[in-house]
């Protein structure tokens, strides 16, 4: 299922075509296929389990698919990309290494390269650029394990934007996140995409946060997916075509809730089989 | 104690102190440890191996850090690091074990190697010191961005294609490639507290990577110094000195952290 | 406390298993792993191992001290590892990379002090053997007198790990969890490194810092690949070190005539070979599942 992208430039950064995935018997995708243009900001969204992971580690090149084909900027993906800037979902800090937030992000320009770290006036004049997008001029001098969560996340974001790439991967950046720190990183990402013309695909279990900002939906329910804009998949009808069972979409004042139901009447929330590994947009406690 | 004898001691030395630091800024990074307690050890039954069947001792001290190194990463590919090393550091010893009961003649050096002796450095060993410490010297300088990479984000690395798996063996290659310079200066069991005490220091007292490492080098420095200007004196061995020292400016570091944390806050 | 004597040929006369200090040997040998097995399945689970071998290194170079110190020895190897923990504990507590620096710091300090302590050792008493022993020995304490006084740590280190059991798991699995539960994890940790610094000093001391090592964590590691339920996993892992003392006295015993010159390698090489080899062919033939409690 694949809907038109809504009015932005042509360029497509990624294509994802029939990807599948089995792994230990178990279809972890299911012929997803979708595309990212440039500029654009899509939001990948599903529950645990859905194989919103799996699908960033496929495009990532962490991991081979069984079937299907993984498009950068019109290329086959080679092994290495830099044209991929990827922030994940854990970053394992000690709070005791000697590194600064600034030496981290430097370490997103060349950090996969041999040898000594060459410092010039450009190197550093791109990083201070990099601190600036992100507003991270306070504590770019900090130890990076001692920044709070949604500091860290904005280094790691400047850490794989340094590098230009056209396309950033985003593994569950809202999930550890306060709700202001994360409308902080939606905006940021939102202005990023825009700006730099870089395809953005970040992956969430909430939608809520993103659907004021996002252009492109990518839905992801038990390894399949369903890819447009919001109005057009986040509808009851789409979304119980990808679920392969009846869902409801219920609009509560400005927040969508996919609620679980059996025919017309709705059940109350999370009761059938189908939904046994989603959260049916119940919240409360993250937002 | 600088007369013309001692000049090895305090030459070698010097050379195992810089590596150590250097080396050891990783090895605290990556919280490895028990790896670089291990391979020392485990490399000690090489050397009572070598003695064994008349090989010179520093290469048995080499073959069998290295298999030491190969075998944790072999093992940590399925299993938890410290499991890994663990079994391999016990396997390594118990062969140490073995060697030892079929010889009764090893015993007098044994102590030199365990615990450094600051006058069993002879000339014709500085020259494979320094040259064991160059070949170091220059492995870290071309890994040095992609260990770094490695050791602080390893799935960003992955994604690059810096494998995480390459990356701790030729690691733990390097932490052998130093035991097997080292342990005839400063002895196995103590050249750990090189790698490990001045570098965790270090990161007491900077917030960077580059100033870091640089400090680690010179505490090491003044570690070894210190340990070989008093053992000639009190005749104590070299290890006590550098396992204490070590103690003392981790402990200095701790506090300085502390002092300046309370100082912020106030 | 002499690492020949157990290759000496007395012990290996006709009637292995009558035979007196062979029998002791197996006994002490069994009492201790299991004990190990059981602190060293939880070593395992909280990712201690570095701090149990650091442990019975400091244990073992407490018996280098013993010519010098006039105290009762055991109790005395029990204290310095006691303070080991606490000090590796206290000053490893804000993240796992500063307990593995701690452990480190630590350990090198003890080894340094060892260091002197063998020194001393050396030239007054000019006992060349005793750095080998201390070290390599495998140090089968057969004197029968050491049961009891081996029992008695032995009884309080399961204990503390067995009253610790739940609250222990749970603080294993996640401290957040546990916290939440209402477990003290502080006082659990602290305890629970009490009862591994006990339990490897008794094991230290009766066979040896390598043996000790081996006891704690690969019986316990070999168990947890392949049984889900950690109760099951100690009892298995107790099996597995039992049986492996058992084949290694066994071994030893029967490589006295394997060659020429009457010495039979050593009891250690075999027991840490079993559980070495046993642990590695355990990780090839089983996937990593992640370990699941009830």
């Amino acid at each position: 299922m694949n809907g038109a992208a809504p009015g932005e430039s042509s360029t497509e950064v990624l294509r994802v075509d029939d990807l599948s995935v089995r792994l230990g018997g178990r279809q972890i995708l299911d012929e997803v296929s979708f595309t990212l243009a440039e500029g654009e900001f899509a939001g990948l969204i599903g529950a645990n389990g859905a194989g919103k992971t799996t699908l960033l580690k496929v495009i990532l090149g962490l991991i081979q698919p069984s079937a299907g084909r993984v498009l950068i900027n019109g290329a086959a993906r080679s092994r290495h990309s830099s044209q991929i800037g990827y922030v994940p979902q854990k970053i394992d800090l000690d709070p005791d290494m000697p590194l600064r937030a600034r030496d981290l992000i430097g370490l997103g320009l060349d950090g996969h390269r041999y040898g000594l770290p060459l410092r010039s006036a450009q190197r550093n004049a791109r990083i201070d650029e990099m601190i600036s997008a992100v507003d991270a001029e306070k504590f770019a001098d900090s130890r990076i394990g001692n920044l709070s969560g949604g500091e860290q996340q904005r280094v790691m974001i400047a850490h794989a934007l340094i590098s230009r790439p056209r396309l950033l991967l985003l593994d569950e950046p809202l999930a550890n996140l306060d709700l202001r720190s994360g409308q902080e990183v939606v905006t940021l990402l939102s202005e990023i995409a825009k700006q730099q013309q870089v395809g953005v695909l970040l992956s969430a279990h909430d939608m809520n946060p993103l659907l004021p900002v996002i252009d492109r939906v990518v839905y992801m329910a038990a390894g399949r997916a369903a890819s447009g804009s919001a109005e057009q998949i986040i509808r009851t009808e789409t979304l119980s075509e990808l679920y392969r069972h009846h869902v409801e979409v219920i609009r509560v004042g400005r927040r969508v809730l996919v609620v679980a139901g059996e025919e017309p009447a709705i059940q109350v929330l999370g009761q059938a089989d189908d939904c046994a590994d989603h959260d049916h947009g119940d919240q409360s406690n993250s937002n | 104690m600088f007369a013309g004898f001692m000049v090895n001691a305090w030459e070698a030395a010097t050379i195992v102190a810089v590596v150590a630091g250097v080396v050891g800024f990783f090895t605290v990074a990556r919280g490895a440890a028990f790896a670089a307690h291990a391979l020392p050890n485990g490399a000690f039954a090489g050397a009572a191996g070598a003695s064994l069947i008349g090989v010179n001792a520093l290469v048995g001290l080499g073959v069998f850090s290295a298999a030491g190194a190969l075998t944790i990463a072999g093992l940590a590919q399925r299993a938890r690091r410290d499991v890994a090393t663990a079994m391999t550091i016990v396997m390594m010893l118990a062969l140490g074990a073995l060697f030892l009961s079929q010889t009764t003649e090893y015993a007098p050096a044994m102590f030199s190697l365990l615990f450094g002796e600051v006058l069993g450095v002879n000339t014709n060993q500085i020259l494979p010191t320094a040259a064991i410490a160059a070949v170091c010297v220059v492995i870290i300088g071309v890994l040095f961005r992609p260990l770094l990479l490695s050791s602080v984000l390893p799935d960003v690395a992955q994604a690059k294609g810096v494998s995480s798996v390459r990356m701790e063996l030729a690691f733990l290659l390097l932490v052998a490639l130093t035991t097997t310079m080292a342990v005839p200066v400063v002895g196995s069991l103590l050249i750990f507290s090189l790698l490990i005490a001045p570098a965790a220091a270090a990161r007491c007292f900077t917030n960077k990577p580059g100033r870091s490492i640089t400090l680690a080098v010179l505490i090491a420095l003044v570690t070894v110094w210190a340990a070989i200007a008093i053992s000639f004196q009190t005749n104590w061995p070299i290890g006590f000195f550098v396992g204490t020292i070590g103690a003392l400016t981790y402990a200095s570091g701790r506090i300085w952290v502390r002092y300046r944390s309370r100082n912020r806050l106030a | 406390m002499n690492s020949v004597s157990i290759k000496s040929a007395a012990i290996f006369a006709p009637g292995f298993f009558a035979n007196g200090p062979v029998h002791t040997a197996l006994l002490i040998g069994s009492v201790v792993a299991v004990v190990s097995a059981t602190v060293g399945t939880f070593t395992v689970m909280r990712g201690q191992s570095f701090a149990g071998h650091a442990l019975s290194d400091i244990g073992t170079a407490g018996g280098a001290a013993a010519p010098l110190i006039p105290v009762p020895s055991i109790y005395g190897f029990v204290a310095v590892n006691v303070v080991a923990a606490a000090l590796m504990d206290l000053l490893g507590v804000r993240s796992p990379r500063a307990r593995d620096v701690a452990t480190g710091i630590v350990l090198g300090g003890a080894l340094g002090l060892a260091a002197l302590f063998l020194y001393e050792d050396t030239t007054t008493t000019s006992n060349t053997g005793t750095v080998a022993t201390v070290l390599f020995g495998s140090i089968f304490a057969l004197q029968s007198s050491l049961i009891p006084v081996v029992a008695g740590f032995g009884v309080a280190a399961l204990t503390i790990t067995l009253l610790l059991y739940r609250p222990l798991l749970l603080s294993s699995i996640s401290t957040d969890l546990a916290a939440t539960k209402g477990v003290r994890v502080r006082l659990v940790a602290i305890a629970y490194l009490l009862a591994l610094a006990v339990a490897v000093s008794l094991s230290a001391l009766t066979i040896g810092a390598i043996l000790s090592t081996a006891l704690l964590i690969g019986p316990a590691a070999t168990a947890l690949r392949l049984v889900k339920r950690t109760g099951q996993a100690l009892v298995l892992a107790s099996g597995i070190g039992v049986a492996a003392v058992g084949l290694g006295v066994l071994l030893a015993y029967d490589s006295v005539s394997w060659t020429d010159n009457g010495q039979g390698w050593p009891v250690s090489f075999f027991i840490v070979a079993l559980l070495f080899g046993t642990y590695v062919i355990t990780l090839l033939v089983t996937r990593h599942q992640p370990h699941r409690n009830a």
